[in-house]
């Protein structure tokens, strides 16, 4: 992932010429790529930069509305909002990036397989594939999770499993439109194995599209995490987590402190938005033709 | 006709493999997972004893292939298992409490159909106006809301701000009785009762989790009339029909719209996947007794038998709606024959 403020040093060459063009005629694009790195640095130094212990407890400054010293308030047993809403940003992101990155590579590997030889092996992953989308995905992830047991570790497991239909439909549609196309005969010809083909010079050409896809995808993963740990599954309290934050604070919104839940719920929802505006600014940059 | 009949049959046909594949998962997801299903179906609280006659009970001693026989032999006969919590068998549990979460999930597709299918004509018809960038705002920031946060939202602001909502509990004010059960929705059943005003308790109990659910489903149901009531518009048959002189409306909605709604009806498959995973936060924000809530409750109690029958039956509610769609979409264009898929 390229840094924002990076961009204007390169030498503007041919890819770097349009994305520094996107980027300039985009301000969106740019924000979202800001708002990014906003959470990356959350994510590597939030737990230095916070001002309170995320789980230190304070009875005595219990369910205080935010003010100079608690910015965005303090919860039921005292603890300082902000510190972990701040602090839970790395959790979050990791199950995300973990989720994605086992969908992104079991569903390239699938994918490209399929793609590249068909037959029965094609067939029989388009049927698993339909059997995993017949289910309401959240649902399966919920089954998957009981299942497997109650743990951080299941939550990832089962946020990838739901995504690898996407990945390995899109490697899939994008392996075999070029299985026989003049470069990848080409590549054959002059010697190199099917493997080697398909691995260097076929599956390459379906990175593009699959960039937007993980960018897409990453929001929905935050997304499905921080539901799977608001009806108390994977996540444990007293961890740092936003939708557990936000379950915690649910109890209080209804005598009216809302500050608990608001803010993890922000966070939570700049975080899925940061992403969603950084796939279609991604797909502006990937496929020019295709400007929303 | 026949064709018609022969097409609508091959699609149910090709509904089969699929409701096996679905309980083959299940099976797989309870059974033969790792770790001893019968402790996760004795409950937290089984001695030894018990666990072993949970395992005898269901079979588990016996080789895999006659486990899965066995299971889905129990489906057959409705036999989800008993769940821990309750007492009652899951089938019944599921039965009573799914009128509910339908209540629910339909009355938010009917409002956010209502809304966001204008707003995608709009859209299309009066392109980069303000209607267009409304469009385009809600779109991206309706994917990026997560339900749950909505909803709480919500009811900071409709309950304690304002005090136009009732309290976020359950499906009726406590000062109401229920109204006598016919269809399992109150909203009907009050109406059949002639009983308007558990009629409006109803409404208002009903007004912010339906409201929520809408927000969440708008913004790929507006996307996609927006899209496709573009495509329709751009069309030659559209240059034809305003050649022939037929007035806007009736090329707007007779032709331009009514082929743009096929592929929004597609796209209500998908957004039913998202409707009934995003219903179980909503159900668990606004206390609602749906199969929601009941799957929640059932997996903070490790009860197992209950959590598995949800899933399973979410997934053939699932499969059931895209058999609907198809179908209808088979019977609203005549141009579909199933079998060039």
């Amino acid at each position: 992932m390229t840094d924002a403020t990076d961009i204007p040093d390169r030498k503007p060459d041919g890819a770097g010429a349009h994305l520094l063009h996107v980027l300039r005629e985009n301000p969106v694009t740019l924000l979202s790529f800001s708002m990014f790195a906003f959470f990356l640095v959350q994510a590597f130094f939030g737990a230095m930069l916070v001002p309170h212990d995320p789980l230190a407890t304070n009875s005595a400054n219990a369910l205080q509305p935010p003010d100079w010293t608690h910015w965005f308030g303090t919860d039921n047993l005292g603890r300082d909002v902000f510190s972990r809403v701040v602090v839970a940003t790395r959790l979050d992101l990791t199950i995300s990036v973990l989720a994605v990155a086992i969908s992104f590579v079991i569903g390239s590997l699938l994918g490209a397989v399929a793609g590249y030889w068909g037959g029965w092996i094609d067939a029989v992953l388009n049927r698993i594939l339909d059997t995993i989308m017949a289910f309401p995905l959240f649902v399966l992830a919920m089954g998957i999770v009981a299942a497997l047991g109650n743990t951080i570790e299941n939550i990832i497991y089962a946020t990838a499993l739901i995504n690898i239909p996407f990945y390995a439909r899109l490697v899939r549609a994008e392996v075999n439109i070029r299985r026989e196309a003049g470069f990848a005969l080409a590549a054959r010809l002059s010697g190199n194995s099917h493997l080697r083909t398909l691995a260097f010079h076929i599956f390459p050409n379906a990175l593009p599209p699959m960039m937007v896809q993980v960018s897409l995808n990453m929001g929905w993963a935050i997304l499905n995490a921080a539901g799977l740990s608001f009806i108390g599954l994977g996540v444990r309290p007293p961890t740092p987590e936003w939708g557990i934050l936000v379950a915690e604070g649910a109890n209080y919104i209804i005598s009216g402190h809302w500050w608990v839940a608001l803010f993890p719920g922000l966070w939570l929802m700049l975080a899925v938005f940061t992403f969603n505006l950084m796939g279609d600014g991604l797909r502006d940059i990937v496929d020019p033709r295709r400007r929303t | 006709m026949a064709g018609r009949a022969r097409a609508i049959g091959i699609r149910l046909a090709q509904t089969v493999p699929v409701i096996l594949g679905v309980v083959v998962i299940s099976f797989i997801l309870t059974r033969a997972l790792p770790g001893d299903p019968a402790v996760y179906f004795a409950g937290a609280m089984a001695d030894e004893q018990s666990i072993q006659q949970v395992r005898e009970a269901l079979g588990l001693d016996q080789p895999l292939v006659t486990q899965f026989f066995l299971y889905f032999a129990d489906l057959v006969r409705g036999d989800l298992g008993r769940s821990i919590s309750t007492g009652q068998p899951v089938l019944t549990d599921l039965a009573m409490r799914l009128p509910a979460s339908l209540e629910l999930t339909l009355s938010a597709l009917i409002v956010s159909c209502a809304i966001a299918i204008p707003l995608g004509v709009l859209a299309a018809v009066r392109q980069g106006s303000w209607v267009d960038h409304l469009c385009r705002v809600l779109v991206t920031a309706g994917v990026s809301l997560p339900t749950f946060f909505t909803g709480i939202l919500l009811v900071y602001v409709f309950y304690y701000l304002l005090g136009w909502a009732p309290s976020p509990l359950g499906r009726l004010d406590f000062i109401y009785l229920e109204p006598p059960r016919v269809t399992g929705f109150y909203l009907v059943d009050s109406l059949l009762a002639r009983d308007l005003e558990t009629f409006g308790a109803t409404v208002r109990q009903l007004a912010l989790p339906t409201i929520t659910l809408a927000l969440f489903t708008l913004a790929p149901i507006a996307r996609m009339t927006r899209a496709a009531m573009l495509q329709a518009l751009s069309s030659d048959y559209i240059r034809t029909a305003r050649a022939a002189g037929l007035s806007r409306g009736k090329v707007l909605f007779g032709y331009g719209l009514r082929n743009a709604l096929l592929p929004v009806v597609t796209t209500l498959g998908m957004v039913f996947s998202f409707v009934l995973g995003a219903n179980v936060l909503v159900e668990k924000v606004f206390a609602w007794p749906g199969i929601g809530s009941y799957a929640v409750e059932a997996l903070v109690a490790s009860d197992y038998a209950a959590v598995q029958g949800f899933v399973l039956a979410m997934a053939l509610l699932f499969v059931t709606l895209n058999l609907i769609i198809d179908l209808s979409y088979a019977l609203i264009d005549p141009r579909i024959g199933f079998d060039t898929k």
